[in-house]
Order: structure tokens, then C-alpha cells, then sequence
């Protein structure tokens, strides 16, 4: 019989699992009630009790991507039946379009700024971390606590002087110089968890590839890269979630031309208090994280913890 | 065979692999390697941070570049550490990072134990608790002000569907007792998956033979809990702590976004008050002596509380 003192027994299995599912259906409640929202019209967003049938819409996702200017029923007379279902639904409200918001933008922002920084620190973090598992460096306890360091600072505490710094520099409100400050930050993150990868590389591998006559470079380059793929995909996982969902350097840093979503998408309220807009915004922006997480979720798991503990 | 003559060959001439010219010798490859990384940390965190002591001694305004910048010396620490306002910040902020940090660890290290009985399609389950934490904080705490509205709020319908309260009667963002709880609820919601796969790590780390053992020696579960398994998993869950601790002691984006530090400023938490000295006030010199006492206080309950980790390591 296949009975160990430590397998638990069927009922426990049973128990466990109904309590775990109960709390993880509570705990996406509130997700799944953003994206719900995100196809309410306005009443049904904030009918009472809250609806949970109701007939789904795009206006949410319309006001999300437009700007509309109310029209006088003469001028909405003049420009006869609507030419697109967009307009069709805006004309229900005797709105016009007036062009688009500035929606698409930001979120173009946010991948742009996400991915530029999540490839330079694990362009940068890489190179690192393979110098601190492979070479004797002077110092190396010290230097990767000093990186580690850097994680402590309050976003506020270091804002100040980079704020002033950028303003010097002219990186106020530039791509580049959001890419720098998260790839800085994310650095840290990077170097150590990588580390940790490239440490569980065995060394006799690149020590065949150098008595082959492989330089020391091309060793890293063809020998340990390859070894150390699934390390760095998920390391980057981390670094663009992080710089995805920032908010406080950014509120504080960009504001035109570099501001990302997350600043961005609590301002779409406006004074219409137009909820489905605001959760078609958020929906964008959180569903591809969510779609990640899961179709990732043995790597990001490992991730999560193996980072932690390591450090 | 190959790993025989490598090894030979190591053990023959230890150092010649190390220094093989052909490119770049290792030392060099090593600087190379490491200096950009080093640089650019040494530019956006140290600089920026030495510039902040610097600051932190003037009297100097962000807003007005022109005005004469006067040297004040520790006038500004003085001036905070007496400062009635910046003790609620401090306070509200311990009454955040406790209760957390009380909620996480006790719902985190449950779910973890639940989840460790391994039963089918756990892992899916456990994904699905952990979304919550991969999200944009400032996005999702925007959005927890629409649930927390009193008519019509999801929160308010459920917790008056369970409890029979009239769900206008309260509001969990606009009352002085619930808004501190009102972030409490909301960030133990989006952390706790994180002190929950410390704690299922720790409980995987723990070998089988023990409990084995364990069970020879006729101990009971209860006993084999409280001398086993706890034990084994606490430098675990007090890393989890040092993490969620660091975290929520700089806490700014999921509250500013869900109370903005209100109602009056009984949520204002510690980063949200220097936000509002330094980008509001322009109080910048000011503002770069709190951020200074700020970072020391972190890093000083850290490093206390990390002397402890480490002694609980060791048994």
C-alpha cells in the first residue's frame, strides 16, 4: 500500500482545497468586476443593487479612446445618420467625436519605456552577473550589497535630486531618461537573480569551450548564454512588469510627451464620473499582465521565491 | 573521459585557464563586465543621494532657482523630528505596516499550508491567488475607490449582503475609523500571495524523513506542527517580513491613489506627506532632511531586524 506518514490523507486533500478555491474566487472578485464594468453602460455601472446581468456595450472602451464634444440637436441634424457603430454610440448621448484621447498614447509609452528597460538591465544585469559568478573581484560581497542596497530607498527619498538632475540634463519627461531610472532600478533585481542562474551553470562547460581555444568572451557568448535562456526570460519578466506598472516616478517625473498609463488612467474619471472608461482603461492595461502570469506561471513562481530567498 | 583530462588539467595549472590571453584577459573582461552596471547605480541612486544630504542642510526651493540658497545646517532634522504632523504620518504608517504585516503572515502561511496538502489542480489555484500581486498597484487601488463607494460599491453590497448593515450606512474611504482599515484591506488583498510563496517554499524545503522520523518516535501532528514545522518554515516567513516590511514602510502608489491620504490626513502615510512637502510645498531642502531620516529609519530597522533573521538561522 502506497501510504507514506506524510502524504495527506483524502480528507485533508478535500478540505485544503475547497478553502483554497474559496478564498482565490473572493480574491479575484474585484478583477473580474473591473473588466465586467468595462462593458456597463454608465447607468448600469452605478445602478444599486450592482448588476450582474446586464447588456454588455462598448461605450466604456468608445470614451475610452475618444474625446467628444457635446453638439445642439441642429448641428447633429446637419451631419445626418452615423457613418460607424462609434459613432452611433456617442450620438445616443447627443455627443460628437471630436478625435481621439490620449490613451493610445500613454499605453505606447508604457511599452516602449517597459520594454527599452527591461532590455538594457538584462543587457547590463547579465554581463554583471556573469563577472560576479565567474571572477575573482575585489570587493565582490561588498558591490553586490551595494547594488542590493539601492532596492531600500524610498521612489520619494531619490525623486527629489533626480528630478532636479533631469531637469539639468533635459531628461525631464523623456523616454530615454524613464528608460535609465528603471533600468537603474530594476538593476538590482536583475544582477541577483541572474546570478543565482548563472552560478547553477556548471563551469567545466566553458572550461572545455576555452581548452578548445574559445577566448574568454566567446565562451560566455556560445557556452553560457544559451545555458542561461530561461534564467534571463524570466528575469525580464520581472524587470518589464516592474517598470508596467510603476507609478510614482512616473507621476512625479513625466507629465506630456514620456507619461506612462499608470498616472494616466485615474485621470480619465474626469467630472462625468464615467466609470466604465476608467475600467476599460485599467482592463487594457491589466489583462495582458494576467494573460502572462498564467501562461507563465511555473517560471514566475519559481521566480518569486527563488529571488527572495536567495537574497 | 573529457572531464577526466579537464580535470587533470585544472589540477596541473590552476591559474593558467584563469589567465588565457586570446581577447581580453579575465580581469579585464571583469571590469569590463561589471563598471557599466556600476556606474549607472552610482549615478541614479548615490549621486542622487549624496545631492539629498546636501540639500537637506539648505534652505534650498525647487520651485524658485533664483532665491539665495542659505546654509542651515541640521536645522531642518530639528525642525521634523519636533514636528506634530510628521508623528501622525509616522504613526498612521505603523498602524498600516502592523496590521498588514499581521493579516499577510496569518493568511499567507495558511494558504500555504492548505496548498502544501497538495491537492489536484493546486497550482492553477495558486496562480489565481497571486494575480492580484503582479499588478499595477496605483491602476488597481484607483480602482478599489469605485468598490469602496457607499451605494453603489461592490465592497459595501457584499459586506451588507453577509452582515445585514445598510451598505449607504458606511464608507470605507470617507469615514475617519475605516479609512485606515480601508488600506489595509486592500494592499493584505494584493500581498499576501507574496508572504504565501515564501512560506510554500519554506514548507517544501522541509525533507519528508523528519516527519518520519517523527512519527517512529509516536509524536503527535499537533506536537510535529509546533516543533517541526514552524520552526522550519519561520526564517522563511521572517524573510517575507523584511520584504513586505521594506515595502510598505515606502508605501506610496497604492494609497495615494486610494484615499490620496484622506479623509483629512489620517492615511496620510510617510511617503505621501514627503510627496506633498516636496512636490506641493516645494519645500525641498526640507523635504531631502525627511527623506534622509526616512532612509535611515528603514535601513536601520533592517539591518537590527536582519542581525535577528540571522540568529534565527543559525539554531
Amino acid at each position: 500500500m502506497n501510504h507514506s506518514v506524510t502524504e495527506p490523507s483524502r480528507l485533508q486533500k478535500w478540505c485544503a482545497g475547497i478553502l483554497v478555491v474559496g478564498y482565490a474566487l473572493v480574491t479575484i472578485m474585484p478583477l473580474a468586476w473591473i473588466i465586467a464594468t468595462g462593458f456597463k453602460s454608465p447607468g448600469d455601472a452605478i445602478a444599486y443593487p450592482p448588476k450582474l446581468i446586464y447588456e454588455p456595450t462598448l461605450e466604456g472602451y468608445v470614451n475610452l479612446f475618444t474625446t467628444r464634444s457635446r453638439a445642439t440637436p441642429e448641428t447633429l441634424a446637419q451631419l445626418g445618420p452615423p457613418e460607424t457603430w462609434y459613432d452611433a454610440i456617442v450620438r445616443q448621448y447627443d455627443m460628437v467625436i471630436s478625435g481621439p484621447s490620449r490613451y493610445g498614447e500613454r499605453f505606447v509609452n508604457s511599452v516602449i519605456i517597459g520594454f527599452g528597460s527591461t532590455f538594457l538591465s538584462i543587457f547590463l544585469g547579465t554581463l554583471a552577473a556573469y563577472a560576479f559568478s565567474r571572477f575573482k573581484v575585489p570587493l565582490k560581497d561588498d558591490l553586490m550589497f551595494f547594488i542590493l542596497s539601492t532596492r531600500m530607498m524610498p521612489p520619494i527619498a531619490v525623486a527629489i535630486p533626480i528630478f532636479l538632475m533631469f531637469r539639468q540634463l533635459g531628461l525631464s519627461d523623456t523616454h530615454l531618461g524613464m528608460i535609465l531610472l528603471y533600468t537603474a532600478v530594476n538593476l538590482s533585481l536583475s544582477v541577483w537573480l541572474l546570478k543565482g542562474f548563472i552560478d547553477e551553470i556548471p563551469v567545466e562547460y566553458e572550461e572545455a569551450a576555452l581548452i578548445d581555444g574559445y577566448t574568454r568572451f566567446q565562451a560566455f557568448y556560445k557556452v553560457v548564454l544559451p545555458q542561461a535562456t530561461t534564467g534571463i526570460a524570466s528575469t525580464a519578466i520581472f524587470c518589464l512588469i516592474f517598470a508596467w506598472n510603476e507609478y510614482a516616478f512616473a507621476v512625479l517625473l513625466t507629465s506630456g510627451t514620456a507619461q506612462t498609463a499608470p498616472p494616466f488612467i485615474p485621470t480619465i474619471i474626469g467630472v462625468g464620473k464615467d466609470w466604465p472608461a476608467v475600467a476599460a482603461g485599467a482592463t487594457l492595461f491589466l489583462v495582458p499582465v494576467m494573460v502572462f502570469t498564467i501562461l507563465l506561471r511555473k517560471h514566475l513562481l519559481r521566480g518569486i521565491t527563488f529571488g527572495a530567498v536567495r537574497k | 573521459m573529457t572531464d577526466d583530462i579537464i580535470s587533470r588539467e585544472r589540477a596541473a595549472a590552476p591559474g593558467a585557464l584563469r589567465r588565457r590571453i586570446g581577447g581580453l584577459s579575465d580581469r579585464a573582461l571583469a571590469w569590463i563586465f561589471i563598471v557599466p552596471t556600476i556606474l549607472l547605480l552610482l549615478a541614479i541612486n548615490i549621486f542622487p543621494l549624496i545631492w539629498t544630504i546636501r540639500l537637506s542642510l539648505t534652505n534650498y526651493r525647487a520651485n524658485r532657482t533664483n532665491a539665495e540658497l542659505e546654509w542651515v545646517g541640521l536645522r531642518n532634522y530639528e525642525r521634523i523630528l519636533t514636528d506634530p504632523d510628521i508623528w501622525n504620518s509616522m504613526q498612521a504608517t505603523a498602524h498600516f505596516l502592523v496590521w498588514t504585516l499581521v493579516f499577510q503572515v496569518l493568511i499567507g502561511f495558511s494558504l500555504a499550508y492548505l496548498i502544501n496538502k497538495k491537492f489536484k489542480g493546486n497550482d492553477l489555484w495558486t496562480t489565481i491567488i497571486v494575480l492580484p500581486m503582479m499588478l499595477s498597484p496605483a491602476v488597481v487601488g484607483n480602482f478599489w475607490t469605485f468598490l469602496y463607494q457607499p451605494q453603489i460599491g461592490l465592497f459595501n453590497y457584499v459586506v451588507a449582503f453577509v452582515s445585514g448593515v445598510d451598505p449607504s450606512s458606511f464608507s470605507m474611504i470617507g469615514d475617519v475609523r475605516l479609512a485606515p482599515w480601508s488600506i489595509v484591506i486592500v494592499d493584505t488583498w494584493m500581498w499576501t500571495p507574496f508572504v504565501m510563496l515564501i512560506c510554500l517554499a519554506g514548507l517544501r524545503s522541509i525533507p519528508d524523513y523528519i516527519y518520519e522520523a517523527a512519527e517512529v518516535d509516536r509524536a503527535s501532528r499537533w506536537r510535529q506542527f509546533w516543533t517541526i514545522t514552524i520552526p522550519m518554515v519561520l526564517p522563511f516567513l521572517m524573510l517575507a517580513v523584511l520584504f513586505r516590511g521594506i515595502e510598505n514602510f515606502k508605501m506610496f502608489d497604492l494609497v495615494v491613489q486610494l484615499t490620496g491620504g484622506g479623509p483629512g490626513s489620517i492615511t496620510e502615510l510617510t511617503s505621501i506627506n514627503l510627496k506633498r512637502e516636496a512636490f506641493e510645498k516645494w519645500r525641498t531642502g526640507y523635504s531631502s532632511a525627511y527623506a534622509i531620516i526616512l532612509f535611515v529609519t528603514v535601513f536601520g530597522l533592517a539591518s537590527i531586524y536582519v542581525k535577528a533573521l540571522n540568529k534565527v538561522k543559525e539554531r
